[in-house]
């Protein structure tokens, strides 16, 4: 399947040359970015909108209507600001994406200015991509060295500078407006919407947040069209997208696909299969922030809509595979873990629900387990889902639900044993090659 | 002795002066990896010095720096390990990587810093390499797919007094060093 479509983001990643300007200008790089300078910026965001380009940060929000809700004659700068805090666990495209082909995001980020009449961008980078910091820093120096940033771009009178800014550790500032917080020199923590960014992010201005993919995806919109983008994927959600695999699979990595392809496709032809052989068990679509689900669902297309109507959310794309050996109450407890530790502390449900239901969790892996667990856990959620400022808290209700939903068997062995039926292997597990 | 002075002052200003008129107080995220480049750790004298550049009080800083896990508040080693435990790693065998690491760095459970000093020891939510796992960081360079045994002998290299050179990316040297381009500088002359 892999050979059966062309390859679009990905298409330059076996030439590392794209990674210099050079390189990335003798493939047709920039040109989007001269076609969007001789463009009205309606006629961007129109030609974005027709193409159906979603939000690939998880949420799916479609692009161009997000950059059209941002008010051009407030007398305000406006911003662009893109989101490169790439955090949500089993999620690491973004990272590949830069690695190989930084120019585009550039391009892309551009041309989100042009059409929002921004001349200043952001990127927020997460502190721990520091090698990825280094490589944008460097693409940014080219494209001012060849006047594709700066004063009077590729001599016209338009001026657009792009501004690195590195976090430094907080999974929270991957939602929009705790980058916001973040960027603005506070801690990261969310805001209440309204007002939304587009009318008063960044600095109290109007601003558009991207996350990398979306932006690296305008510029062949730009040159070959809405059509162009429409021939792949499916009707709601068009196009390709990179999907991250990893846990149990043979070829963990970064692989594009249409939207709409089935996870066997990813699982069985691309990954290579459930490591060692083994059977699918569980599997998130999205990270960790997205319901499981289970091999009953291999057949499910990824692509917004058949995931949720799957139980699940498309999220990041992000799967990450449980096999028959692997423990759910574990991977529930030590995902929930997490959320506990990066909760912000802003609003209580998540503050104080992550932080108990880790420590459920760990009591009934652990074999120590009452009758009242399980119960207990069934109703954490309720309390903890819808109840916060942001998704963060969502996502963690998300685990629990769904792991309850699907493996209540297992919970309740757990309890009824008093140990854990199925450890996580601790033995090394030889590297995939 | 100021925490940022002469070279270090002027590379201050430079970093306030990258943000919009007005907007100085975004820059309190690199100022703090300054102070921390040259400290090894964030001091309160680093907080106050920062409020101080931005017309802010040094709680105000100090409730920054307080929410961040890459600033460290704490007398830290010359080199921070970093082990992701999170999901994909785990599932790959983490656990006993970072055990490994501990044994290794001779050092007890509960304790961040090896007794000589050298190593902090930190367990890390998910680095973004979840394709490569599991996944070890020294001084925020990416080591993959690391086994129990290659962690001893990243730690053991690190207790000799050398810096394993990362699997991606470029060597930036110490926690220092590695500090100092996370504030957006060269990392030439971090140390000095």
């Amino acid at each position: 399947v892999s050979a059966t479509f062309e390859r679009r983001l990905t298409r330059d990643w076996d030439d590392p040359s794209v990674i210099g300007i050079e390189g990335y200008r003798a493939k047709g790089g920039y040109e989007a970015l001269r076609n969007a300078l001789s463009m009205e910026p309606a006629a961007i965001i129109e030609t974005v909108k027709l193409a159906g380009l979603r939000g690939r940060g998880g949420a799916g929000f479609p692009t161009g209507m997000k950059w059209s809700f941002v008010p051009m004659d407030t007398g305000k700068p406006t911003y662009v600001v893109v989101n490169f805090d790439e955090s949500e666990p089993g999620t690491c495209n973004n990272r590949e994406l830069v690695d190989r082909d930084p120019h585009r995001l550039l391009e892309g980020t551009a041309i989100a200015a042009l059409a929002i009449g921004c001349t200043t961008a952001f990127i927020y980078v997460r502190g721990e991509y520091l090698a990825q910091s280094l490589v944008l820093e460097r693409a940014i120096r080219e494209a001012y060295d060849a006047g594709f940033l700066g004063r009077g771009i590729t001599g016209t009178e338009v001026d657009l500078d792009v501004i690195l800014h590195r976090g430094a550790g907080a999974y929270i500032c991957g939602e929009e407006t705790a980058l916001l917080s973040s960027l603005e020199g506070f801690r990261g923590q969310p805001r209440l919407r309204p007002p939304f960014p587009a009318v008063e992010g960044l600095y109290a201005s109007p601003t558009v947040i991207n996350n990398v993919e979306t932006l690296m995806s305008v510029p062949d919109i730009i040159v070959r069209g809405p059509e162009w983008f429409r021939e792949m994927g499916t009707e709601k959600s068009p196009g390709t997208k990179l999907f991250t695999i990893s846990g149990k699979v043979e070829r963990p990595g970064n692989y594009e696909l249409p939207l709409g392809t089935p996870l066997r496709v990813l699982l069985e032809d691309l990954a290579a299969g459930v490591l060692g052989g083994r059977s699918l068990k569980a599997w998130t679509p999205g990270g960790s922030s997205t319901p499981l689900l289970t091999a009953d669902h291999i057949d499910t297309p990824l692509d917004y809509e058949s995931v949720a109507a799957a139980g699940s959310l498309l999220g990041t794309g992000a799967v990450m595979v449980l096999d028959d050996t692997d423990c759910v109450v574990d991977a529930a407890q030590r995902m929930t873990r997490f959320y506990a530790h990066e909760s912000c502390g802003k609003c209580t449900p998540c503050r104080e629900g992550t932080w108990w239901a880790e420590r459920v969790l760990a009591r009934i892996e652990e074999g120590h387990g009452t009758e009242e667990d399980v119960p207990v856990m069934r109703d954490m959620g309720k309390h903890i889902m819808f109840r916060a400022f942001c998704a963060l808290a969502d996502g963690a209700a998300a685990v629990i639900d769904s792991s309850l939903q699907h493996f209540a068997d297992e919970f309740e062995d757990h309890v009824r044993l008093g140990r854990c039926p199925l450890r996580i292997p601790h033995e090394e597990v030889a590297p995939a090659v | 002795m100021a925490v940022l002075e002469g070279p270090r002052l002027d590379e201050a200003k430079e970093i306030v002066g990258r943000y919009p008129e007005g907007r100085q107080r975004s820059a309190i995220m690199p100022l703090l990896y300054l102070v921390q480049s040259v400290e090894g750790f964030v001091s309160r004298d680093g907080l106050t010095e920062v409020a101080g550049l931005l017309g802010l009080t040094t709680a105000e800083v100090e409730a920054v720096a307080t929410f961040y896990t890459m600033y460290r508040l704490r007398p830290t080693g010359t080199h921070v390990v970093s082990v992701c435990t999170n999901l994909a790693c785990t599932l790959r065998g983490a656990r006993d990587v970072y055990e490994a690491a501990y044994q290794a760095a001779g050092m007890r459970h509960g304790q961040e810093l090896s007794d000589d000093g050298e190593i902090t020891l930190h367990e890390e939510e998910c680095l973004g390499v979840c394709d490569a796992a599991p996944a070890v960081q020294i001084n925020f360079a990416n080591h993959d797919r690391v086994t129990s045994e290659q962690m001893r002998e990243l730690v053991g290299a690190l207790r000799a007094g050398e810096l394993p050179e990362p699997a991606r990316g470029p060597a930036v040297g110490s926690f220092k060093e590695a500090s100092r381009v996370l504030a957006g500088l060269e990392s030439e002359g971090a140390s000095a």
